[in-house]
């Protein structure tokens, strides 16, 4: 008798288990087939030589889709390109959106209608505003553009900044990057500043602490774990630019040469250059690879500043 | 230094959008702190008491009155031209600073002449962290020390710049049972040491009661009393700082005066000069006295019905019943005599006159 | 010390910071809203009358709806517009079921290997989409997929990230409510459906609301998976509509394009403020 009922017993807990495990198929499955294995096929692919995409077959293995990227012009100019966009956008960035979050907490009247405005951009599609921020830059036949008429105004001459010089086009390149990511960095900071005691600030000001100095010896370390944050993940959404990119320049980026690498990455797999998936692997993983060390070099400096 | 209070009011407009009253946390305060004394500010919280202390800090400005530090009006001045030191009831340390950093804090905001050389900042320092005993732990982060600890920094860092006034904000009441005894201690040894004037907040009585010069009594933003703390324990003005002081509280009975016979239901306790009428009655609990019969001058004893005794070593507590009570018990508290004997059902109770005070039924302002 | 000058001079230092504040602030909203408005009012320009102002009037005097006519009949519009739609609403259905499903099981089920693959799923956070598009874009094509809502929906559903939020949520209503619907019989699923996710409501729509945003924003993939027309997104459109345009340089028409692609947004974030700004808090970024 209690034999019959161990069994059944038994088999009711492998049944659950079972159970258990159907709640997760779904998501298992999706994973698997477009995440874990893509993963590990695009190393296969990376070191894939001459990989025909029409037949699926290749003739060698070895390193040659990396010395191949790295020695394509092209790439050498989307890996400037990106650089230059990190190195001006993020700190630029960062830093208006804490001069922005700071005086956001200093008012009161007004201020949700302010952080309501400042967030319009991250529910906007980059692409439909990038089209509006190419024509208020762009320079035609029939007009210079509302931009240059502003430089004018201000006794500038007019540039084409679309189809212009190089760094007429970063400059719109840039403010348009820094446009697009300062809603979130601004939602951030400013509840990363509220969420600072105010006693702290009470305190300070019985002490007579001037503004500068409650600011970087009170404010600044409180909030340095969400600046590091912001700069973390700002680096490695900058590391990423594309869109933005095509919203600006169309999506023959190497004419306009202002291709980043995830373009590059693209335009290997898809497009009029496209058809080659290993040097799509092989630039896709090399940006990996710079995105992973600055990450890494970014955690050790917050790590040892702290 | 002195601190003055002139006709001080503080009105907050209403949070409440359909009832757009304002709420006026204190009003019309008129008192004057003597120069090196320890002050409590004594409230149910809510009372307006931490607005009072904001007020005389300068972290709020007040709606109208004025606030005079000796001779000056400071009511229009920054907080950090007045001269004060403010400790607040979570300390507000600053996490990422050392104890020495905290407290060097202060000082290095000094500027033009004011302004001190490292070695001096550094022996002001020592010298603040020496008077609240937490000099060996100058290189330690406040996560680092206790309740108590914090506490000393907090104070050591309103102390460091030598201010005329010294503010503290509940400055107990996130510390234990233990450590809040020791600490308030500390706090009246540093007082009396710096003679500085001292305002501490708090909604404790005992705490108030036992190291302040002086306190200072609140109800909803209204000044009640100020005095000694004996002195108001013994004298309340009227029926709110009666009860809010003294534990255990204060025994409350309906009453009726009639030909100068304080009467309790039908029973005539004691001779008054109050004129005849209702009344409200607080006895103290040590206001009661065992009797053992009549006392023959036109009283009766008080007849209750017994509840418990309870017995704590020192004193011993009679807990019993009477229909003039208010609350569900009367509490006496008498010294502990290996003789008494207080068996049921019933205790009678001859009242000490000293510790019986007549209040007004409608104002509730005490009948002298 | 001199009290009245201290006065007075803080009283001037807090009036004039004051102003400035406002101003910079102001500035920084017209730079916001300048191309949202400069856009509205292009797309209200007539043909004729934009290509005439050599200097772009900041204003418009005889406003007209004929771009939004054009933006609709001279393009696929209302296409890419439906493409979107069912892209959207599909891709966020099957992802709620999903992680769901996933979520409920690591929060309340216990079974062996559970924390194992939690694990595997959360390190799964850190892969870039860049790493993995290019083997989905073979797969894709390799099921002749490419120009269909399948190969559209399918990768982009997967979400590890909206999996730990809403387990972090289900782990946060008390044991006890498990129990005591397991003592009345209740089934898991049961327990599910009627329990945890009427809870967990708020966390739900937030995930809902920031993933219609992620698809009605979503351009690499599209744009690698489609080449027909019929199958292009609001995205791919417009960047159509840019490069080939309506046979003509006709800016307003673009900018009435580029309105009705991001009105629908716009206004689901004016009724959702709250809802959305919270969710992006909580660990939402762009792309």
């Amino acid at each position: 008798m209690s034999n019959v009922d161990d069994k059944s017993a038994q088999r009711r807990a492998r049944l659950t288990e079972y159970r258990c495990w159907l709640y997760l198929l779904p998501a298992i499955l999706f994973l698997g087939v477009f995440m874990v294995y893509p993963l590990v096929d695009v190393f296969v692919y990376s070191f894939e030589e001459g990989y025909n995409f029409a037949s699926q077959s290749f003739f060698g293995t070895g390193l040659y889709n990396y010395s191949y990227v790295l020695h394509d012009p092209y790439f050498l100019q989307a890996v400037k390109n990106t650089f230059i966009i990190v190195i001006i956008t993020v700190p630029m960035s960062t830093l208006i959106a804490l001069g922005i979050s700071l005086l956001l907490s200093q008012i009161t009247k007004l201020r949700s209608m302010f952080q309501t405005i400042y967030f319009l951009p991250y529910v906007t599609n980059t692409l439909a505003v990038g089209l509006v921020f190419m024509i208020l830059f762009k320079k035609t036949a029939y007009t210079d553009g509302m931009i240059n008429l502003l430089i004018n105004a201000f006794g500038g001459s007019s540039i084409d900044f679309i189809d212009g010089p190089y760094w007429a086009k970063m400059t719109v390149m840039c403010i348009y990057t820094v446009w697009v990511v300062m809603p979130f960095k601004i939602l951030i900071l400013t509840s990363a500043l509220s969420s600072v005691n105010p006693d702290y600030y009470s305190a300070a000001r019985v002490d007579g602490t001037r503004p500068w100095r409650i600011f970087y010896r009170i404010t600044l370390p409180m909030i340095s774990p969400m600046i590091f944050y912001l700069v973390i993940t700002g680096f490695i959404g900058a590391f990423k630019a594309y869109s933005d990119e095509v919203a600006l320049f169309g999506v023959d980026l190497n004419a306009a040469g202002m291709n980043t690498i995830v373009g590059y990455v693209y335009d290997m797999l898809y497009g009029d250059s496209g058809g080659y998936p290993s040097f799509a692997s092989a630039a896709a993983i090399i940006l990996f690879m710079i995105v992973l060390t600055i990450t890494v070099i970014n955690l050790m400096i917050s790590d040892a500043d702290d | 230094m002195e601190v003055i209070l002139e006709h001080l009011t503080k009105a907050f407009p209403s949070r409440d959008k359909k009832n757009p009253t304002e709420v006026i946390a204190v009003n019309d305060f008129d008192f004057t702190i003597p120069d090196g004394k320890l002050i409590g500010l004594l409230g149910p919280s809510g009372c307006g008491k931490s607005t009072t202390l904001n007020l005389i800090c300068g972290l709020l400005a007040p709606t109208s009155g004025r606030i005079i530090f000796g001779d000056s009006d400071v009511t229009n001045l920054p907080p950090e031209a007045r001269g004060v030191g403010l400790v607040f009831q979570n300390y507000a340390l600053y996490p990422h600073l050392t104890v020495r950093q905290n407290i060097l804090f202060p000082l290095q905001n000094l500027r033009g002449e004011d302004k001190l050389t490292k070695e001096e900042m550094n022996a002001k320092a020592e010298e603040a962290a020496r008077l609240v005993q937490i000099d060996m732990l100058m290189d330690r982060k406040p996560k680092e020390l206790s309740g108590g600890q914090q506490q000393r920094v907090a104070i050591a860092r309103a102390l460091v710049k030598r201010p005329q006034v010294l503010l503290l904000d509940e400055p107990l009441s996130n510390l234990d049972a233990r450590l809040r005894l020791q600490t308030r201690e500390e706090i009246k040894r540093i007082q009396t040491e710096t003679g500085i004037t001292t305002i501490f907040v708090t909604h404790d009585q005992e705490e108030a009661m036992s190291i302040s010069d002086l306190i200072v009594v609140m109800k909803d933003g209204i000044l009640q009393q100020i005095g000694r703390p004996q002195e108001v324990y013994d004298e309340p003005v009227n029926m709110f700082v009666a009860k809010f002081l003294g534990t255990p509280q204060i025994n409350m009975f309906d009453g009726r005066v009639s030909g100068g016979l304080l009467y309790l239901g039908d029973t005539p306790v004691l001779k008054t000069e109050a004129p005849d009428s209702d009344v409200h009655v607080g006895i103290r609990p040590e206001g009661f006295v065992l009797a053992d019969g009549s006392a023959g001058d036109g009283c009766e004893p008080l007849v209750c019905d017994l509840k418990a005794v309870e017995v704590s070593g020192r004193d011993v507590s009679i807990v019993s019943t009477h229909p003039a009570c208010q609350a569900a018990n009367i509490r006496a508290i008498m010294g502990s005599d290996r003789n008494m004997m207080v068996t049921g059902p019933s205790v009678s109770f001859r009242l000490r006159p000293d510790k019986v005070y007549l209040f007004d039924k409608e104002t509730e302002k005490r009948i002298q | 010390m001199d009290y009245i000058r201290i006065e007075r001079n803080t009283k001037i230092k807090k009036g004039v910071a004051g102003t400035v504040r406002m101003i910079l602030l102001a500035l920084w909203a017209v730079i916001v809203l300048f191309p949202f408005y400069w856009m509205i009012l292009t797309s209200l320009k007539g043909y004729g009358a934009y290509n005439s102002e050599y200097i772009p009037k900041l204003y418009v005097t005889s406003p007209t709806f004929e771009n939004y006519r054009d933006a609709f009949s001279a393009v696929p519009l209302g296409r890419y517009f439906l493409n979107t739609a069912i892209f959207t609403v599909i891709t966020t259905a099957v992802m709620l079921v999903v992680i769901t499903l996933a979520a409920f099981a690591f929060a309340r089920l216990e079974f062996k290997g559970r924390n194992f693959v939690f694990v595997i799923f959360l390190s799964l956070m850190m892969i870039p989409t860049e790493l993995v598009v290019i083997t989905n874009f073979v797969t894709i094509t390799n099921w002749n997929m490419r120009n269909s809502f399948p190969g559209l929906i399918l990768p982009s559903i997967t979400s590890v990230f909206y999996i730990y939020l809403l387990k972090e949520n289900f782990e946060q209503v008390p044991d006890t409510l498990y129990y005591a619907a397991k003592v009345d019989g209740t089934s898991d699923f049961k327990y599910l459906c009627k329990v945890l996710i009427p809870i967990s409501k708020p966390t739900i729509v937030t995930v809902t609301i920031l993933k219609v945003i992620e698809c009605w924003n979503s351009y690499v993939w599209p744009r690698l998976i489609t080449d027909d027309q019929a199958y292009f997104l609001v995205s791919n459109g417009i960047q159509e509509i840019r490069e080939n345009g309506f046979g003509r340089e006709n800016i307003p028409a673009m900018m009435a394009a580029v309105v009705v692609i991001s009105a629908p947004l716009i206004v689901i974030f004016l009724i959702f403020r709250k809802q959305i700004m919270a969710g992006v808090l909580r660990g939402g970024t762009k792309g």
